[in-house]
């Protein structure tokens, strides 16, 4: 699939005549993802500090045992009470506050937790599909980007959205958990 | 009930922040040394993404660029009409996945013509809130561990950002239409 978003692309530029975009869409992608990841640095060293006083503190295992049932149930891979529990936890509620800078390093840390788990360390283990399936398609209570630009343009009510929005997300996520569940059963089947 | 979750958010880091310190305390970590082992590690796993993030960034960036994507946007527009969809949001749509930035390009356009209270704008605004980046979110955390086969998460994350789209315009179509 990426190869053929490059060859699709590079073949349509030059039936358009305009080759010379291809280069430099390329080096501006390049300079995006490495500032974005020079951006991860600062807020991964922050909260990765703070997880490390939450794990010695006992925080972590704490917050894996009072979610217990749940992780049963979605993620039977995972022993109870792992620090990977802890972490996925706290990835999900700071995806439903909106807070993103304190989401994506949870994430992160979940996913290296994970990682200690996976017999396959260059491939996704079914905690981790089923971790990405909840954290792509997670609610998030007030849609603050989106309200802001309504805002912006003079909307009569901004967060008239926010009652769909919470509706459309949970449709989403119910669908990634069921999809992930029949998609683990059919890649289990084939071995793969 | 707005006010209440917005306070939740100002509030939730500070007070996440004082029970960790006071725990830390409480149950005798040394919180400095702690704090400075966990930061160390963050450099390192910041780095280790770089080459995910740019080979994907790059492939959707020339995809975009070179108009290939409009082609797309044309080719399966159609399909998505037959769900009551208006064809204006159809590029939204299909960009929602790839790149948040462009998304969030295309939303504000279509505010800015439609106007914000508009079934456009409406939908738009929904469809933008509720759902998140998916290719960004698993390179990026795929990339960080070093998986590079994805098994079945591509599948299940698009699925999703499917039904997060139908339900979007089912829910905008009920309520304001």
């Amino acid at each position: 699939m990426w190869l053929s978003l490059i060859l699709l692309g590079i073949f349509t530029a030059a039936v358009n005549g305009q080759i010379d975009v291809v280069t430099r869409a390329a080096l501006e992608g390049a300079q995006t993802a490495v500032k974005t990841a020079f951006g991860l640095i600062a807020i991964m060293a922050f909260w990765l500090g703070i997880v490390k006083i939450a794990e010695q503190a006992g925080l972590i295992r704490g917050l894996a045992f009072l979610v217990r049932p749940l992780v049963r149930v979605l993620f039977p891979s995972v022993p109870k009470d792992h620090p990977a529990v802890g972490a996925i936890v706290m990835n999900l509620s700071a995806n439903v506050l909106g807070l993103g800078s304190a989401a994506t390093p949870m994430g992160l840390i979940a996913m290296r937790e994970l990682q200690k788990l996976n017999p396959y360390p260059d491939r996704a283990s079914d905690a981790m599909c089923t971790f990405l399936a909840l954290n792509t398609a997670c609610l998030t209570l007030i849609p603050s980007t989106i309200i802001g630009i309504r805002a912006f343009y003079g909307s009569t009510d901004p967060t008239a959205v926010v009652g769909p929005t919470i509706l459309a997300t949970a449709c989403g996520m119910t669908a990634a958990v069921l999809v992930d569940r029949f998609l683990r059963g059919v890649y289990r089947a084939r071995g793969k | 009930m707005l006010e209440v979750v917005s306070a939740l958010s100002k509030w939730a880091i500070p007070v996440f922040l004082v029970v960790v310190l006071l725990a830390g305390t409480i149950r005798g970590v040394r919180v400095f040394e702690a704090f400075v082992e966990g930061a160390e590690q963050g450099f390192g796993m910041a780095v280790k993404i770089i080459p995910y993030l740019v080979a994907m960034i790059v492939a959707i960036n020339i995809f975009r660029a070179s108009g290939a994507m409009d082609i797309f946007v044309g080719a399966i527009g159609p399909l998505l009409t037959c769900f009551g969809a208006p064809p204006e949001i159809l590029p939204h749509a299909l960009m929602r996945p790839l790149s948040g930035g462009a998304a969030l390009g295309i939303a504000t356009e279509l505010i800015e013509e439609h106007g914000p209270d508009s079934f456009i704008g409406l939908l738009v605004s929904t469809a933008q809130g509720s759902s998140d980046t998916t290719f960004y979110v698993l390179t990026l955390y795929f990339g960080a561990v070093g998986i590079r086969k994805y098994r079945y998460a591509v599948a299940s994350g698009l699925t999703a950002d499917l039904t997060t789209l139908l339900a979007s315009i089912l829910v905008v179509t009920a309520i304001f239409k």
